[in-house]
């Protein structure tokens, strides 16, 4: 490859000089999920949301454990095979990241974007084997209901009454393997995303702080790509929930772009918000991770998906500044994925 | 009758708070506080008490309670020793109250475990 040759597109996003292929992926979930709509494509269900362990963070740690143990066991490769890990989770300081994935001893990028952490995670892990540094790597990210609670609004020990609108937590952790191998998935490009602030205070609607930025990293990309939304089968979020969908489907109405055929929300998809009692939809960075990787990919893998735009978003919520009285950022990040044809493997 | 009394009187009291609850965005813990200083102000104006010796536990047990019993506290303290009292009497008042609350939760935590929520 030339070094002249450029490989950043538009304002925000960028193509690689080598193909990033996805060779496996894992996704590992609690009960609750298990019980949901997509239940049975899950590689791993917990009955015991406490995974055997003393504390809900020690749990959620043994996610992240299992589903890059899952996800190197069906690619049939060793820990020593993988040379970087970007991951991150929902807690203070990672702590569900480093306890889970230390033992592993793989160099490790820890991330935080809130729920766009999955997004965040695959496009870095994909410049990295994209750029040729690296053969393999992993991209993972985790979250669970009892920890984030404790993190971001009451222990469950204060045994609170959640309002009905509040979104679920997921308890879920999704791994994916990146690699130059040729796989029956591969990521073209990626669009990252600018933090949108616009000034929503209510920790409770995260779905309104995040869909401005979904929106915009979406109009970006289709603007740097030279797409419209019908060149994708797909335009997934991460965790916009009900009230966000409509915010973000409107808002790129008012720019007369049409993406109502063809966008899904993660958090939507999850739960059954009637049988299960969720009254919302689902969030956190496990959601989109585990949607993802047992919901779309097996779609892309057979080809009845030809090309998805994967949009994790987060809601950038810290409890210092929320009591400070400062507003919630939000920020997304879009990774596009395509179905390899059989003839190209 | 005095069950009755307090049962109605208690539940109507709960039934209120979660209105406060379901329909306001405001947190429990500024709910809570919001109970104790209404109780007060209650105490003050002297509404509270008789609905105490109408009710009993139906409205000396819910927050209300905890904020009128703050008032009567200091009250009778500052009848005592003056302007001191305003310091003195409201925890001393109240002392049965947060002590046995704290010795309690205590217990319950060595005893049971949170589980996840349904």
């Amino acid at each position: 490859m030339s070094v002249k040759e450029k490989y950043d597109i538009g304002q925000q996003s960028l193509t690689f000089p080598r193909d990033v292929y996805l060779i496996s992926s894992a996704s590992v979930v609690g009960k609750k999920e298990g019980e949901g709509p997509l239940g049975k494509a899950f590689d791993m269900i917990c009955e015991d949301d406490k995974f055997g362990e003393d504390t809900w963070e020690m749990a959620e740690s043994t996610l992240q454990k299992e589903a890059l143990s899952l996800a190197m066991g069906k690619a049939d490769i060793t820990p020593e095979d993988i040379r970087y890990l970007f991951a991150g989770d929902l807690l203070g300081q990672n702590i569900a990241t480093s306890f889970g994935l230390m033992d592993y001893e793989i160099p490790l990028f820890g991330l935080y974007g809130a729920c766009s952490t999955a997004g965040e995670s695959l496009s870095l892990a994909a410049m990295c084997v994209g750029a040729g540094y690296a053969r393999t790597v992993a991209a993972l990210t985790s979250s669970h209901f009892a920890s984030a609670e404790k993190q971001f609004r009451f222990p469950l020990e204060y045994a609170n009454q959640r309002p009905v609108s509040a979104t679920w937590t997921v308890t879920g952790s999704g791994a994916f393997l990146l690699s130059g191998k040729k796989g029956k998935v591969r990521i073209t490009g990626i669009t990252t995303g600018k933090i949108v602030d616009m000034g929503i205070k209510d920790s409770m609607n995260m779905g309104a702080a995040m869909a401005p930025a979904a929106a915009d990293v979406i109009e970006q990309n289709l603007d740097d790509f030279k797409r419209k939304p019908l060149d994708y089968d797909k335009i997934i979020t991460g965790d916009l929930g009900y009230i966000g969908q409509e915010i973000l489907i409107n808002l790129l109405k008012q720019k007369k772009i049409d993406i109502s055929n063809v966008h899904e929300d993660c958090g939507i998809l999850i739960y059954d918000k009637e049988k299960q009692g969720t009254g919302s939809s689902g969030s956190g960075c496990g959601c989109s991770a585990v949607t993802l990787s047992a919901h779309y990919l097996p779609m892309l893998e057979e080809g009845s998906l030809k090309r998805i735009l994967f949009v994790p978003t987060g809601a950038l919520l810290s409890t210092v500044s929320f009591n400070e009285g400062q507003s919630v950022p939000g920020i997304a990040h879009a990774v596009v994925l395509e179905h390899v044809e059989k003839e190209a493997v | 009758m005095d069950y009755f009394n307090a049962f109605w009187v208690g539940g109507l009291i709960c039934a209120l708070t979660q209105i406060l609850m379901e329909k306001t965005k405001m947190l429990p813990g500024r709910i809570m506080v919001l109970l104790v200083c209404a109780g007060a102000v209650l105490g003050a104006v002297g509404i509270y008490q008789p609905l105490i010796d109408y009710a009993g536990a139906g409205a000396s047990v819910p927050l209300l309670g905890f904020g009128n019993t703050l008032w009567k506290g200091v009250k009778e303290a500052v009848e005592e020793n003056g302007l001191l009292g305003i310091f003195m009497g409201g925890l001393k008042a109240s002392a049965v109250g947060i002590c046995a609350a704290l010795v309690f939760g205590y217990i319950a935590s060595l005893i049971f475990e949170p589980k996840m929520k349904s």
